[in-house]
């Protein structure tokens, strides 16, 4: 364990940034978002999350797959190069870890979606854990410790120090890096703080959500329940609970005409939209009801039932806080928690 | 400073002309042997009324570095009344368009009868000089148009 | 808050509506969610509070198709909403009862956590000042301080249309509503240009302000069309997040009642307002003052003209 003083972190910033880019929350126009540190930036490690999380470091909302450029009638196909250089985020919270672990299953399965493979293998995660978790988190009913975050470096901000431990080789070699800023310290140091933000936990509104009944079990049950009829109506079909979600990873690929050629990139989809796999004769599901539906069950039974339990949703908390209609993922298990938690 | 070779700086045009008036002008201009720069590229449209505001960011997304829009003159529309749609439509879009900072005199509106082609030419090159002065079009312009 | 249950209870009850279009306690104390209520039993559920700044106009399009009529209530801007879609044959006059609410101004839990404010655990109302509960103190502040933007530049608290009124309001107006459009407008290009650049950075393109836009009812939106190669769900370049909200303010401009809508449910807080007031007072100063709205019969300001309009040219002349 090891901690340097809070005055040291622009420093510490720098010394990374010299080497390999370095994703932060950074505050920009009023809101905090992942994005690359400079001097000018104005790092927000305050905030309990990201409004965008940072799954979009290693699975952008677009990139470019590859480029054909049409010369006369020659034709040249230039596939996008794969990341290579080593690059750093930091400030993910315990719950986005977990998200990148969850597509970890899907992105690495085989066969391994390269482009992401790419920038997972270059990338070192340091996570920064909770100090003042809020209303919306329920990272707990999904076994995550917000206290005791699990990636390459965890972090802990208690009064005017940050501590530092390195759990992987990837950390031992970024601690290295910025081995001149950081001394000594000892695991007591952070208990105590871990215990009182743990004690804030049990007392969060949603501290005691039971996934009881879910994961992949009664699954035609609760395909085929009525509730689905009710709990769907305020939804407008928009995709925020989609794109803020750390563990959404559903994508569309389009082709870009520039004039001159064509680009295929890839984009971020949402199954709340009406054309989400739309085929050639048409489309699959056709009413919000259906929509809605298959959200919540790909989360809470179907990712679950094909990847031995681990849940696709991780309890950030940022559906609660931004869905226009106010629904969330919390408001559906509960709904059929009402119903006597029977399996 | 080294010596470098500029691309000097070619400007696109694009100029919507209603079928009945000012594309009938710019005929005119044609056979009169009144000439304009070849940066412009005329797109033709039954009437002024046609042009969707998503077709003037089409075109600048696409590269182009202005956009003008030729028409009958009010009261003259061949349908009677499409130019009057088409010109409150267009005020409010170069408005919004100049709120979003992008550069007065990229957009314009220029009413030309089919007897006009004096006004049609003259009314082109005028644009083009003015785009020239303004540069390449980059703030309301697709990188990926741009090779 | 009682007065709306019972009477809501009394007219389903009695059969005169089929069914209530209202808000349903969210399980946090500022997240109220709209929902339909079939049932007395079901109203039990039913919350009138600070935080129901959901407009539910725009519900009544799936309503009006269900059988009988649906009670809905409207509190005073979202009753423009309600005549805009009239004007525009969205909706069914008879297949609604208007119930007019008192509004004193909705709450934004936005505005409350720019102040500092976290974990909240309850919120009580009390006149001009909000108690609210945290897991890591008590707070109290100014009701208007965490005003919805759209509350300080509201337009009155008439209703322009109901079948019957219950509640009192109280006036929330304490902006001017162009104040911030005019002072964009006095920047010059490149200052307005890196404004602009910044806000629509942040769009993740989410879709929630036109899906919540009563104005935006198209049933297939031009954005959804594969037909052309623009991204729907990302901002692949730049050009696209400007395109989508230029072209999405043009395609309401005229229409646009400023129910604030957008802005509320922006993800990343972008002040969508800005674009759709800005035609809106540029229409105001060209073509005559017109409230969107105010009654179901007005031609828009897009679908009419006068042989006396402004030229185009009047954008550069102005300045």
């Amino acid at each position: 364990m090891y901690k340097t003083a809070k005055q040291n972190l622009p420093a510490l910033f720098r010394m990374i940034a010299e080497s390999q880019e370095l994703y932060l929350p950074v505050r920009s126009a009023g809101q905090t978002n992942f994005a690359c540190w400079s001097e000018e930036a104005e790092v927000d490690l305050e905030s309990l999350n990201s409004v965008k999380s940072p799954k979009n470091v290693f699975f952008p909302q677009s990139e470019n797959l590859y480029t054909v450029k049409r010369d006369g009638k020659k034709m040249k196909i230039e596939p996008e190069a794969l990341r290579n250089q080593e690059f750093v985020i930091f400030g993910m919270r315990p719950c986005d870890v977990r998200g990148v672990e969850v597509l970890d299953k899907v992105f690495l399965a085989d066969p391994p979606d390269t482009y992401y493979a790419a920038r997972r293998e270059h990338g070192t995660m340091v996570s920064l854990a909770c100090r003042e978790p809020e209303e919306t988190c329920f990272c707990s009913a999904f076994g995550i410790d917000c206290t005791e975050p699990d990636a390459d470096v965890a972090v802990w901000m208690i009064g005017e120090a940050l501590y530092w431990k390195s759990r992987t080789d990837k950390g031992d070699a970024l601690t290295g890096t910025v081995g001149s800023l950081l001394t000594e310290a000892e695991e007591q140091d952070v208990e105590e703080t871990k215990e009182q933000v743990r004690g804030i936990i049990a007392k969060l509104p949603y501290s005691d959500l039971s996934l009881e009944g879910w994961n992949g079990e009664a699954l035609t049950e609760k395909f085929d329940s009525e509730k689905w009829e009710e709990l769907y109506k305020p939804c407008l079909a928009c995709g925020t609970c989609t794109f803020v979600c750390p563990t959404c990873q559903c994508y569309d690929i389009k082709d870009y005409d520039t004039g001159s050629g064509v680009q295929r990139y890839r984009c971020w989809d949402s199954c709340m939209y009406s054309d989400f796999t739309m085929m050639a004769h048409g489309n699959n599901r056709t009413t919000q009801m259906q929509r809605f539906r298959q959200r919540f069950m790909h989360k809470l039974v179907y990712f679950p039932a094909n990847n031995g339990g681990m849940y696709s949703c991780v309890g950030c908390g940022r559906c609660v806080g931004k869905c226009p209609s106010s629904l969330n993922i919390v408001k559906v298990v509960k709904a059929f928690q009402s119903e006597g938690g029977d399996k | 400073m080294s010596i470098e070779a500029k691309t000097e700086f070619k400007p696109k045009i694009v100029a919507f002309c209603c079928n009945w008036c000012s594309y009938a002008g710019a005929d005119l201009a044609g056979s009169s042997r009144l000439g304009y720069p070849a940066d412009v590229k005329i797109i033709r449209v039954p009437c002024s009324c046609r042009v969707n505001p998503m077709f003037i960011l089409r075109a600048f997304e696409k590269g182009a570095d202005g956009v003008i829009l030729c028409g009958c003159h009010p009261g003259d529309c061949h349908y009677s009344t499409g130019n009057y749609y088409a010109r409150r439509r267009m005020t409010l879009l170069f408005s919004m368009l100049d709120y979003l900072g992008v550069e007065q005199g990229r957009t314009r509106v220029e009413w030309v009868s089919a007897a006009e082609g004096m006004k049609f030419s003259a009314t082109m090159n005028e644009f083009v000089e003015k785009i020239y002065s303004l540069g390449e079009n980059v703030r309301l312009g697709d990188l990926r148009c741009r090779n | 808050m009682q007065e709306l249950v019972n009477h809501a209870k009394e007219l389903l009850t009695s059969g005169s509506v089929a069914r209530v279009l209202g808000w349903k306690t969210g399980d946090l104390p500022y997240n109220p969610e709209p929902a339909y209520f079939d049932s007395a039993e079901a109203l039990e559920e039913f919350v009138y509070n600070g935080f129901c700044g959901a407009n539910l106009s725009k519900y009544m399009i799936e309503a009006s198709k269900l059988e009988g009529k649906t009670l809905i209530f409207l509190k005073p801007c979202d009753t423009y909403s309600f005549n805009q879609l009239l004007k525009e044959h969205r909706i069914d006059r008879d297949k609604a009862w208007i119930v007019g609410v008192g509004c004193h101004g909705k709450l934004d839990a936005e505005q409350i956590r720019c102040q500092g404010i976290k974990g909240i655990e309850a919120v009580t109302e009390a006149g001009a000042q909000l108690q609210i509960q945290t897991f890591y103190g008590d707070r109290t502040i100014d009701y208007s301080s965490a005003l919805l933007e759209r509350c300080h530049v509201c337009k009155g608290k008439e209703h322009q249309i109901y079948d019957e009124l219950i509640g009192e309001s109280e006036e929330t107006n304490d902006e001017e509503r162009f104040s911030q459009v005019a002072g964009i407008e006095q920047l010059n290009p490149e200052e307005k240009f890196a404004f602009f650049q910044k806000e629509l950075s942040k769009c993740i393109r989410c879709n929630a302000c036109r899906n919540v836009c009563p104005a935006c009812s198209c049933r297939k939106c031009v954005f959804d069309s594969n037909k052309f190669d623009s991204a729907q769900k990302a901002n692949v370049d730049s050009f696209e997040e400007k395109m989508f909200h230029i072209i999405r303010a043009f395609h309401v401009a005229g229409r646009c009642t400023d129910c604030g809508e957008c802005s509320r449910v922006c993800p990343q807080g972008i002040p969508l307002h800005l674009f759709n007031r800005k035609f809106i007072k540029d229409i105001d100063e060209l073509y005559g003052e017109f409230k969107a709205g105010e009654d179901a019969e007005a031609k828009g300001p897009l679908t009419d003209f006068t042989f006396d309009d402004a030229e185009p040219g009047i954008v550069a002349e102005r300045g």
